[in-house]
């Protein structure tokens, strides 16, 4: 993973085009597709969950959404940063910038959901709102961009002409950044299980110290 | 069909959280049994009714009653079931005959109205038939909310502390509501912390402490007065002071 | 079919609650009066009010008043103890929860009928000509929103911090009925042609078939406990 990382920043001094600026977007692309996908994953253990009650979907499904709120927040940060200089906004309110807004937002409103109900319906509750939340992401996408067609656009989207090398360079980023999600990913996961584990053994130990 | 028993609880257990309620429970009860539930306050007796009437989702182990599973066959299972909890489910702006006029349209009961008077008469509220639940005192709220239980003429009746409340009078009708119920071959499940009252009523008895069964016997075999014992026995110094009116 | 007479007791039982305390209509009839005013107050009385803007305005008062509303159906059942009552009846999930969105749904629809009303003379804005598409976008923005709030009101019943946990749970999934029905309000009160309203039609029906099909598939998992 560390290798990874670094191959980014020995490659990344090739691409000099827009100054130092510009290199936010080997971190801010790979970000966006994996805020999405976590969020697709969620959707998916979420389902699983409900089908099969198996406590490691759920398990999979919350760190899915804690890992891909930190890959959104990265996105919404680092957009702006990179806006800024090149067309002089910090933000607009295009289809794609505002549905990762709106994706925050129900990443976020999972998490306050599991910490505000109890714990036996905490699985089910959550399975039902990352089920909602996902199919809500391609409506808000489809209603966005109808109504900014009606307004007139600020500012075309945008089309890069990429040279060669900054296409390795994206490539790799992203490579790198996919893999550094999946290892955050399994590592929340398996501290996720080994929390619940000694939660278990807690609550084992108390009960023979009761019998005593 | 192997020996399938009325009601079947295998291996329940119940979490909330990482807290054990109930320890994998074994129970089989036939139709017209009656089963009384003692033991100390946390010990899991509503929880172990409540997960019987399927209220909460065991966290494992199976429960069939009368062949029925808690969430493939949900309807058929609470149309037999009928159950008195520490809540009364009473609506406080509605009148007496409204809620049982509710309550017996959501069991599909039929020939309604006559069944609501003929309700209101067995726990003795016809007085009050258009009178709003909310002015009610707690002893006539629970004898509505008897009504309501029974309106539907279940085949078993799920009690938890259904004596909360009740006054004498109140008490009295009660009981013969239950020896009625029993004669007419229905199945009793109470949890109660009237020792004298729940071996009078009902012919097993079982003694759950922090989520186990420790005691689990036919009243039959039960020495007369030795029960008392038999309970501080297995539920160690810290029995809670019991009513043994 | 046999789970109609059920769920029109479920009505029936709410109507009548709803009729001896008038609680909820009440309630939401002033909130969204008084969100009229303040959106008054706020934007300054130099700025003319067009058609766009008042339908924001409009569409946020039926929204956040609906809110009250939508809060209560669940929570009230929980608050009185009713709720496990109802979930040991002999009657599907899915029942409960339409019979609660009906019922949700014409308590906010004889609000959002009142505030139209109170709108059009804070406003001066013309409603009569329009009133059929109105009533249609209104109806079909109201029963996607009621839809999900209702779904959600089930979800944060549970808790302590319900109308808190409502909101937050709302708005984000709420976001694509609540730009169709402003813009589709803005549309028509501003006299332009109804065929411009087309695609919105589109979002707000789809937008309300997809979710009463996932209420359908997943309110049962939610009354589990």
């Amino acid at each position: 993973m560390l290798l990874a990382l670094y191959t980014i920043f020995i490659y990344a001094p090739l691409e000099k085009t827009m100054g130092v600026i510009q290199k936010i977007f080997y971190i801010h692309v790979p970000s966006a597709f994996l805020a999405y996908l976590a969020f697709f994953i969620t959707f998916v253990a979420s389902i699983l969950y409900l089908y099969r009650k198996d406590s490691k979907w759920d398990t999979v499904a919350h760190c899915a959404v804690e890992t891909g709120v930190v890959f959104c927040t990265i996105v919404l940060i680092t957009g702006p940063i990179w806006a800024k200089p090149i067309w002089n906004v910090w933000w607009t309110w295009d289809p794609r910038l505002t549905t990762t807004l709106i994706l925050w937002f129900t990443y976020v409103a999972y998490l306050m959901l599991r910490r505000t109900v109890k714990e036996n319906q905490r699985a089910n509750l959550s399975a039902v709102f990352g089920i909602i939340g996902f199919i809500n992401v391609p409506i808000t996408f489809f209603s966005i961009r109808l109504w900014r067609t009606i307004h007139p656009v600020v500012i075309s989207s945008r089309g890069f002409n990429m040279s060669g090398p900054m296409k390795v360079s994206l490539l790799i980023a992203f490579l790198a950044f996919c893999f550094l999600f999946f290892c955050i990913l399994m590592s929340r996961i398996r501290l996720e299980r080994s929390k619940m584990r000694v939660e278990e053994l807690n609550e084992i130990i108390g009960v023979m110290n009761i019998k005593k | 069909m192997n020996s399938e028993h009325y009601i079947e609880a295998k291996g329940l257990t119940k979490k909330f959280g990482y807290k054990t309620a109930l320890r994998n429970i074994d129970i089989f009860l036939e139709q017209g049994d009656s089963l009384v539930l003692f033991g100390p306050n946390g010990a899991g007796k509503s929880t172990l009714i409540q997960a019987l009437c399927s209220l909460l989702q065991p966290t494992s182990g199976s429960i069939r009653i009368a062949g029925y599973e808690a969430q493939r066959d949900r309807e058929a299972l609470h149309q037999i079931i009928g159950y008195i909890g520490h809540q009364t489910f009473l609506y406080p702006h509605l009148t007496a005959y409204e809620n049982l006029k509710f309550y017996g349209a959501m069991y599909a009961v039929a020939g309604l109205n006559e069944r609501i008077p003929e309700v209101l008469g067995l726990v003795g509220l016809s007085r009050y038939r258009n009178d709003i639940v909310q002015s009610f005192s707690r002893g006539m709220q629970q004898r509505l909310s008897i009504g309501r239980a029974i309106i539907h003429d279940p085949m078993i009746m799920f009690l938890d502390e259904p004596f909360t409340g009740l006054d004498q009078q109140g008490s009295e009708d009660f009981i013969k509501l239950i020896l009625q119920f029993r004669d007419r071959g229905k199945t009793v499940i109470m949890a109660s912390h009237h020792l004298h009252l729940g071996i009078e009523l009902c012919d097993r008895v079982a003694i759950l402490k922090s989520g186990r069964i420790v005691y689990l016997q036919d009243v039959a075999r039960i020495p007369k007065n030795d029960f008392k014992r038999i309970y501080s026995q297995h539920v160690g110094e810290n029995a809670p002071a019991l009513k043994v009116a | 079919m046999k789970f109609f007479p059920k769920l029109g007791a479920i009505i029936w039982k709410d109507f009548i609650s709803e009729l001896r305390t008038k609680e909820m209509v009440l309630f939401m009839c002033l909130f969204s009066f008084l969100i009229l005013i303040i959106f008054n107050f706020a934007f300054g009385s130099s700025l003319k009010f067009e058609p766009g803007m008042v339908a924001g305005i409009l569409w946020v008062a039926f929204v956040f008043s609906g809110l009250t509303g939508m809060g209560r159906s669940f929570s009230m059942e929980r608050d009185r103890g009713t709720y496990q009552g109802l979930i040991l009846c002999p009657v599907s999930p899915w029942t409960i929860f339409l019979a609660k969105l009906i019922g949700v749904f014409l308590f906010t629809t004889v609000m959002e009928i009142i505030t139209i009303f109170i709108f059009s003379i804070l406003y001066n804005a013309t409603v009569l000509p329009f009133l059929v598409p109105l009533a249609l976008i209104t109806i079909l923005g109201t029963l996607g929103f009621t839809a999900i709030g209702t779904i959600f009101s089930a979800i944060s019943a549970t808790t302590k911090a319900r109308d808190v946990l409502l909101s937050i749970l709302f708005f984000p999934i709420s976001v694509p009925v609540i730009i169709a029905s402003v813009k589709s309000t803005g549309i028509i009160l501003s006299g332009k042609s109804l065929s411009m309203v087309f695609p919105w039609l589109k979002i707000l029906v789809g937008f309300d078939l997809i979710f009463l099909l996932v209420s359908y598939l997943t309110f049962a998992y939610i009354t589990e406990e």
